[in-house]
């Protein structure tokens, strides 16, 4: 079966694999010039970016690593993450104290949608990712009744600022103007008139290394072992269902810090419309960096987030010049976005069907064709 | 007691609740001031509107590949059948005729794309007919503003090109079904029959369909498809099919649909269309690989049935709108229930 590949075979592995970044990049690097704009600018909004979603993405990670593909239920994470955020607008608490606040009171409430999510999806095992998508859809109705019809009735609302002019449920757009950039501007920094939020980027780098370390732990190799094979590791004596509930209580946990942080970069908290694209986008982000449904790395997550922004940033302008409607770059953005999530796990799906047809080919004692 | 139990097992609790519920909101309804006839008008109607669409979720579970997400892609056939049949100024029956019968073709070829597409990814279909679906409205998004239509009915008065977000039918085959033999009884109830008789026809087709050679293979591929390859059927073949049928219905369905509701939604309203006539079908009865012509009537009429109701009943009851919320909840809730409980099959 193993041959060895020559220069030629080597190089088309290496772009077959990568297809995805390797497009991206050839887009971008057309899309710059046209769109018109100066390098510094570039750099600064990458900086904001970069800082503002890695989290969110981050967190797709452990979920990969359990063999259960992207954590579209990354959502519920998120969803706990805003409720905190309006409770905490509530109690008036500003600053970078608050932000914390929020992180703590979200924390119990996304481990339980998180170990609700991991009971579900232990339920549905070979189509994990279609069941936690619509189970973030199931999730997003119970939040909008929370928010829009329980807050300000049966949970006390006391800031009417917050409030809509109806006397309950919680206003479309809030503005955190108390929280906003805290934690960004914890520890101001500028250098060649760009300014880099320091202290969230000390946040993302403490959460690269707990990954990395996590890889390492007796838990994080139970977890690739059942990723590898559920049947094998359950043999072997490790707890699947249990280590397969965890990896999806980390993800929703850490989504919904990932949201917070996001949310506080923002300054305004989308109430009702913000989350649902939460996954979409930190899935296309991921998978545009080379990650693919079974294996995805830190390196996957940076790289797919400055491309992702980059394209974000350049294609509604390159749209305008080239096409004379910035619509139409927005509505472009939005179809790559959808496009590169259908295109990658396409890629990815085929790929298996053409290795399982060879491994049956190769039992039956046939020559590869 | 036990045949209660075995009724329970084989229905199942969700749709058992749903039952009750809208059971019990039509027995509440007349203490608050609904109108129980207007509200099974408006129950019917939407029956009949919404009907094909669910009718299309059967070819494609029957086949084995899965619950049909990517029915926007469809819907998309429909919508382009319906704005060049506007383009060329045809109205009523002619301008109906002419929408399906400029859609199907559309329908074919996308279906045909899609569904060699999900050959090829075969185990992941939903996931990837989820996506195929978003990728395809927000692509049409753009299309709607650069393809050449000029009927000034259709495109943006201000800048003379893009279409607009929506359209009316209205002077072109609005209710052209609905008004067919339509059957008043009293100000507040009326049938629509051509609707009604439209979608009959339909799911008689669907149900030849499914006794002709043809379709006696394709439930084979989808209950077995190791068996199915052993006696000769070509099993791409037959799922290729499916893809292109469902397709084809979906593409139908959102003409019935746009004739009653009177309007044709663009850019992002075909988005999340599948879900609600995926839930209906799942509501039914349906299962993740097994469906009928059964399963989409009663799921339809409850689905539905609740749809018109809770609004009305909460509204007039307590004073709130959460219509929308209520439809979230119970279509996707019912959703994962099913993704949850379906037999997996051997790989």
């Amino acid at each position: 079966m193993t041959r060895k590949y020559g220069l030629k075979d080597g190089l088309s592995r290496f772009f077959i694999n990568n297809a995805v970044p390797i497009i991206f990049i050839i887009f971008i690097a057309f899309a710059i010039p046209i769109s018109g704009f100066s390098g510094p600018y570039l750099i600064q909004e990458l900086f904001i970016r970069v800082g503002r979603d890695s989290f969110l993405v981050l967190s797709l990670l452990l979920p990969i690593m359990a063999g259960m593909g992207i954590n579209f239920g990354m959502v519920l994470g998120a969803m706990s993450g805003q409720i905190a955020i309006i409770l905490v607008l509530n109690w008036g608490v500003p600053g970078i104290g608050g932000l914390f606040l929020a992180m703590a009171v979200a924390t119990p409430m996304a481990v339980l949608l998180g170990w609700f999510s991991g009971v579900v999806l232990n339920k549905a095992k070979g189509r994990e990712m279609v069941t936690s998508m619509m189970l973030g859809f199931f999730i997003s109705g119970i939040y909008q009744l929370i928010v829009l019809y329980f807050m300000g009735k049966l949970i006390p609302i006391h800031n009417p600022v917050l409030v809509l002019s109806r006397g309950y449920g919680i206003r479309n757009a809030l503005s955190l103007l108390t929280m906003r950039l805290s934690l960004d501007n914890l520890i101001p920094l500028k250098i060649a008139g760009i300014s880099i939020p320091v202290a969230t980027y000390v946040m993302i780098g403490l959460l690269c290394l707990f990954i990395w370390w996590f890889g390492k732990t007796k838990l994080g190799h139970d977890m690739r072992a059942v990723g590898q094979d559920m049947g094998v590791s359950e043999d072997s004596g490790i707890k699947v269902e249990r280590t397969r509930i965890l990896a999806i209580i980390l993800s929703t946990v850490l989504a919904c810090y990932g949201q917070i942080v996001y949310l506080q970069n923002i300054g305004t908290l989308n109430t009702y419309n913000g989350a649902d694209q939460t996954a979409t986008f930190a899935a296309a982000a991921l998978l545009i960096g080379g990650a693919s449904v079974v294996s995805a790395s830190i390196p996957n997550v940076f790289i797919g987030v400055v491309l992702f922004h980059l394209m974000f940033l350049v294609s509604p302008m390159a749209g305008k010049n080239l096409m004379g409607s910035a619509m139409i770059g927005e509505y472009f953005r939005v179809f790559v976005s959808y496009g590169v999530i259908a295109l990658a796990l396409a890629l990815y799906a085929w790929k298996r069907l053409k290795e399982r047809e060879r491994a049956r080919r190769s039992l039956r004692g046939g020559k590869e064709s | 007691m036990l045949r209660l139990r075995q009724f329970i097992d084989r229905a199942g609790w969700p749709r058992i609740i749903i039952g009750l519920v809208l059971l019990s909101l039509f027995v509440v309804a007349p203490s608050v001031g609904v109108r129980i006839d207007a509200s099974l008008m408006d129950t019917i109607i939407r029956f009949g509107m919404n009907g094909v669409m669910v009718l299309a979720m059967i070819p494609m579970v029957q086949a084995g590949c899965g619950l049909n997400f990517g029915l926007p892609l469809g819907i998309i056939a429909g919508l382009l059948g319906a704005t060049m049949s506007i383009e060329l100024g045809l109205t009523g029956v002619a301008g109906f005729a002419g929408a399906i019968g400029m859609a199907i073709p559309l329908a074919c070829l996308f279906g045909w794309g899609y569904g060699v597409l999900l050959n090829h990814v075969k185990g992941d279909e939903m996931m990837i007919a989820t996506y195929v679906g978003f990728s395809s409205v927000s692509f049409m998004s753009i299309m709607w503003m650069v393809l050449p239509y000029h009927s000034p009915t259709m495109i943006w008065g201000y800048s003379g090109q893009g279409l607009r977000t929506t359209i009316s039918v209205d002077g072109f085959w609005s209710k052209i079904l609905d008004n067919f033999l339509a059957i008043r009884i009293g100000p507040n109830f009326m049938i629509p029959t051509g609707t009604i008789l439209f979608f009959a026809l339909m799911a008689w087709l669907m149900w030849a369909f499914f006794h002709t050679k043809t379709g006696t293979a394709m439930t084979a591929v989808g209950s077995n498809p190791d068996y199915a390859r052993a006696s000769g059927i070509s099993v791409d073949r037959m799922r290729t099919t499916s893809v292109i049928l469902s397709t084809v219905y979906g593409a139908i369905g959102i003409l019935l649909y746009e004739q009653s509701y009177g309007f044709i939604s663009l850019y992002n309203g075909p988005f999340f269309m599948a879900l609600p006539a995926v839930a209906a079908v799942l509501i039914g009865g349906a299962s993740v690989n097994k469906a009928n012509i059964t399963n989409v009537v009663i799921g339809t009429i409850l689905f539905q049935g609740i749809l018109t109701m809770t609004p009305s009943v909460i509204n007039a009851a307590i004073h709130t709108d959460a219509a929308e919320v209520v439809r979230l909840i119970v279509s996707n809730g019912m959703i994962v229930y099913a993704l949850t409980r379906a037999t997996r099959k051997s790989r």
